[in-house]
């Protein structure tokens, strides 16, 4: 508990209407969408509306050590929003203005709390879009994805969320507000403190303001699926691909164990003696060029023995994506908790992962699934379990481990898009050695050494 | 949902006797988030205590032990929720959390009764007579509390009143529809007959169209009798139950669809028409929910729940529309009423039926089925959040430049006509079946 007079304190700060402690406030920001995590319930809950405000918060928090966790819509999928220490839950949803929107220099200006599907409905009028677009756009927001560097659909083709911050105001765990970065698309003055505050997950400083680059929004596209009957036909397939130089905006992939699951559940007509599919969209200014990379991609899917389906109308494009769109939601209706993971490595060894996640999934007598971004090699296997069923838990806990040992192996990484957090925190000395274990303390602790900001995530607590 | 559906039948208890059955429902839930794009609730307060996750992590805690349902912080929680389905439109993941609400609520009277005063307005229900006496009483009687504007059609409250009535969204800028001194089914014979009947049909008002709209209520029936329709309009009939519903008190609501399925058995039909989407919905829907332990009006109310239809459905699907040959030269807008898009799943029918009306221009507006913020008591109960719903629903009508906004449920009607006036709008507010009904008339007049 927090003393009485702190919440009076914050209360002064930024009004009584944004400083809730009831019981059921508490609850409702004790977990983010991250399955099997620990909840717990805050000390208090405060909505600031100004840079200004954060500082005091900080400040505050500072001297009476308390902590502060930074919550955008509570979305991710790593623990990164669960106040495990309780103290304060710093929630951005009230500071979600659109400053300034400048087709000139194709950028936009925002608060943190800005979602980034409003985001992208605002600069639509100008022909532009952002185009970093995880899977929670219509909710997510830009500073919750910033600090996570959520990645999604296009990364292959636009890049993900590091690639559009062009510049951030952060409040620093000392209550110094710094700017930095801008419109322009040159910037190498200083440290490229962009790069270090994306993805930070709230651990270093908390973003009030970010410039976001937005680009014309592409004006033709072609949507293929292919479906294949064993699962090296769909490897080659995505290798030809690229090696045809065509860059797909999306290339998603699905394994049977999906392909099946999604069959049952929304009846379109899949083949479930199908090994993997693939679904395909191209995209670019020119209908030319788009036309051309759409034929070089339906030779490819025929070239390696895929029954190719291609959509001419925004209804048939709408048809093709059912079955990528159903994927999760389709898993997750086979149990009560969904361990959705994010494993990722390099485009050349998807095959690979998608064969040792099927079997890491029969060893451990799970029912396991995989889908994702065969593009970019960020796969998500996606195991279905009940939470209530501790032996089952427990082999949960084992195949994950292995899951990312394997992609280690395999030159790869813990996490494609959803971050660190608490979720995955006891595997990071495995791929950055004792060396780089180091480096994230000392980079830690020089901006927040006494651990007010995210405490217990990406960079563990030291014991005392 | 096979699954759920055997669990309610267990021990003929549903959901609305135990609350440890919608467990299964609270299972469902990832806590994903994606209801917060769309819960207008969540939209306008902004806090995430208003988003339906939420609230399912707070049912969790307490079928867990960890917070009482009757503590007042839960209890406000609980009743902070229009009950409009759009979170079940959105989710991954089909949470019926329409069930999980009405589970929370109907266990907390069965915990402390209900507050006394919602006791006293729900008993009258079951007593038609005693409820349709007090209507006529408040007819009579509201010229004191209310002024009326003009046309007699409209009114707001009196200084006095406005003031009290303050919090409750009484103020003096308040408008609602006057009730009518005369009810719809006092106006209309019980069986309105038309020469060369092609079939015949009852048509269950509700009360909003009885008691606060009786000219659409009229309009409807003028539009089934042009299409060659007999309409039954039994007056035995009660209020549908959903408010009563909303509020936990299942008993009452059990009560009222077992007398309402008697009601509609006896007149014979083969359809049920509706003109509002919560009425609808409750045979579509709630009433099978409700009775599936009963073994004698279960069955009775599955019959009713495959032959309800709105009146735009069963114009456009079941029968075939008489085209209307009168001209309209108005611009159209129309606002989705939740609870006939996302519980009936009507959302084309009404706008094929105002394209087919000539002279009329359609015109979409931006999110049109985005909640109004009526949800029944909802607006009085939570006049500032629902009053922030609606004014944004006035932005989105007004930037269509249309002169009319119609929609498909009385109650939408309600808070549209109070929130287009309150942002200075001159649109008409009008059930869409009206112009339908104007339209037939006009090619009376214009031969």
């Amino acid at each position: 508990m927090l003393d009485p007079s702190i919440i009076e304190q914050l209360e002064t700060l930024v009004g009584k209407e944004n400083v809730l402690t009831g019981k059921v406030d508490l609850v409702a920001y004790s977990y983010d969408a991250t399955a099997d995590m620990p909840k717990q319930t805050p000390d208090v809950v405060v909505l600031p509306t100004s840079a200004e405000m954060v500082q005091e918060i900080v400040q505050l928090a500072r001297r009476n050590k308390i902590a502060i966790y930074p919550r955008g819509a509570g979305t991710n999928l790593s623990g990164g929003a669960i106040p495990l220490k309780k103290g304060i839950v710093l929630s951005f949803q009230k500071m979600n203005k659109i400053v300034d929107v400048d087709p000139a220099n194709l950028t936009a200006v925002v608060q943190p709390g800005v979602v980034i599907a409003a985001l992208n409905a605002a600069v639509a009028p100008f022909g532009l879009i952002y185009p970093p677009d995880p899977g929670t756009v219509a909710t997510a927001t830009m500073g919750g994805s910033a600090a996570e560097n959520s990645g999604g659909l296009r990364g292959l083709k636009y890049g993900v969320t590091k690639n559009y911050i062009m510049g951030m105001e952060v409040v620093l765990a000392n209550g110094e507000k710094v700017r930095f970065g801008g419109k322009t698309v040159k910037n190498v003055t200083a440290y490229d403190f962009s790069n270090l505050f994306v993805g930070s997950e709230g651990t270093l400083g908390i973003i009030t303001e970010l410039t976001a680059k937005l680009i014309p929004a592409p004006k033709y596209r072609r949507t293929m699926m292919g479906v294949f009957k064993t699962l090296a036909d769909a490897g080659n397939a995505v290798a030809g691909i690229i090696a045809a130089q065509v860059i797909p905006a999306t290339l998603e992939i699905m394994d049977r164990m999906t392909i099946q699951t999604v069959e049952d559940f929304a009846h379109i007509g899949l083949p479930t003696d199908a090994e993997a599919l693939l679904l395909i969209e191209v995209d670019g200014m020119a209908e030319e060029v788009v036309r051309a990379e759409a034929e070089a991609v339906m030779q490819v899917v025929r070239d390696n023995n895929g029954d190719l389906k291609t959509a001419e109308t925004d209804q048939e494009r709408d048809q093709l994506w059912t079955a990528r769109r159903n994927a999760l939601p389709a898993l997750a209706s086979l149990n009560n908790t969904v361990v959705l993971e994010d494993a990722t490595v390099p485009r050349s060894r998807i095959t690979d992962m998608l064969v040792a996640c099927e079997a890491i999934g029969k060893k451990y007598n799970l029912v396991l699934g995989t889908f994702g971004h065969a593009g970019d090699g960020n796969l998500h296997p996606t195991i279905l379990c009940d939470k209530r069923n501790a032996d089952e838990i427990g082999r949960v806990h084992k195949a994950v481990d292995e899951i990312f040992e394997t992609a280690l192996r395999f030159g790869g990484t813990l996490s494609g898009e959803h971050g660190i957090g608490m979720a995955k925190m006891k595997y990071l000395g495995d791929e950055l050695g004792q060396s780089g274990l180091n480096l994230m303390r000392s980079i830690k602790e020089s901006l927040d050494p006494e651990y007010v900001l995210n405490p217990g995530k990406m960079v563990p607590l030291r014991e005392n | 949902m096979a699954k759920a559906k055997s669990l309610e039948k267990q021990a003929g208890k549903t959901y609305h006797d135990d609350l440890a059955i919608v467990r299964e429902e609270l299972d469902k839930c990832m806590k994903c988030g994606n209801c917060m794009a769309v819960c207008p609730v969540y939209g306008a307060d902004k806090v995430e205590s208003a988003v339906t996750r939420s609230k399912i992590a707070v049912a969790e805690a307490v079928l867990d032990g960890q917070l009482e349902l009757d503590d007042p912080q839960v209890y406000e929680m609980m009743f902070n929720c229009l009950v409009c389905k759009s979170c079940m439109t959105n989710c991954p993941t089909k949470v019926n959390f329409d069930r999980i609400m009405l589970a929370l609520r109907a266990a907390l009277v069965r915990k402390n009764g209900l507050p006394w005063l919602k006791k006293m307005i729900f008993s009258t229900l079951k007593h038609p007579a005693l409820f349709d006496t007090g209507m006529r009483v408040g007819a009579a009687l509201q010229g004191l509390a209310f002024k009326t504007d003009e046309g007699g059609k409209a009114i707001s409250p009196r200084a006095p009143f406005a003031k009290v009535g303050g919090p409750l969204g009484f103020d003096g800028e308040r408008q609602m529809p006057a009730l009518n001194v005369t009810p719809l089914r006092d106006r209309v014979d019980e069986v309105v007959k038309v020469e060369g009947a092609v079939m015949k049909v009852a048509f269950f008002t509700g009360d909003s169209l009885n008691y606060f709209y009786p000219e659409t209520g009229q309009d409807l029936i003028e539009v089934l009798t042009a299409n060659k329709i007999e309409v039954h309009i039994p007056k035995a009939q009660n209020c549908c139950g959903v408010p009563v519903l909303v509020h936990g008190d299942v008993e009452t609501v059990r009560t009222l669809a077992r007398k309402n399925i008697d009601t509609f058995d006896a007149t014979g039909c083969e359809y049920l028409i509706t003109g509002c989407g919560s009425c609808g919905g409750a045979w579509q829907h709630d009433y099978v929910e409700l009775l599936a332990g009963d073994p004698v009006y279960g069955p009775k109310a599955e019959y009713w729940a495959k032959r309800t239809f709105d009146i735009s459905t069963f114009l456009t699907r079941i029968v075939k529309l008489r085209e209307p040959k009168g001209r309209i030269e108005r611009t159209v807008t129309y606002h989705d009423s939740c609870h006939l898009k996302k519980s009936m799943k009507v959302a084309a029918e009404p706008r094929e039926i105002l394209k087919s009306i000539p002279g009329l221009t359609f015109k979409e507006m931006a999110a049109p089925d985005a909640c109004c913020g009526s949800g029944g008591s909802y607006v009085l109960s939570h006049f500032e959040t629902a009053s922030t719903i609606g004014r944004k629903k006035a932005e989105d009508i007004g930037r269509t430049q249309a002169d009319t906004v119609s929609t498909g449920c009385p109650a939408c009607m309600m808070q549209l006509f109070d929130n287009v006036h309150r942002a200075g709008g001159q649109q008409k507010v009008t059930h869409f079946i009206s112009l339908l009904a104007e339209s037939y008339r006009l090619e009376k007049t214009d031969n």
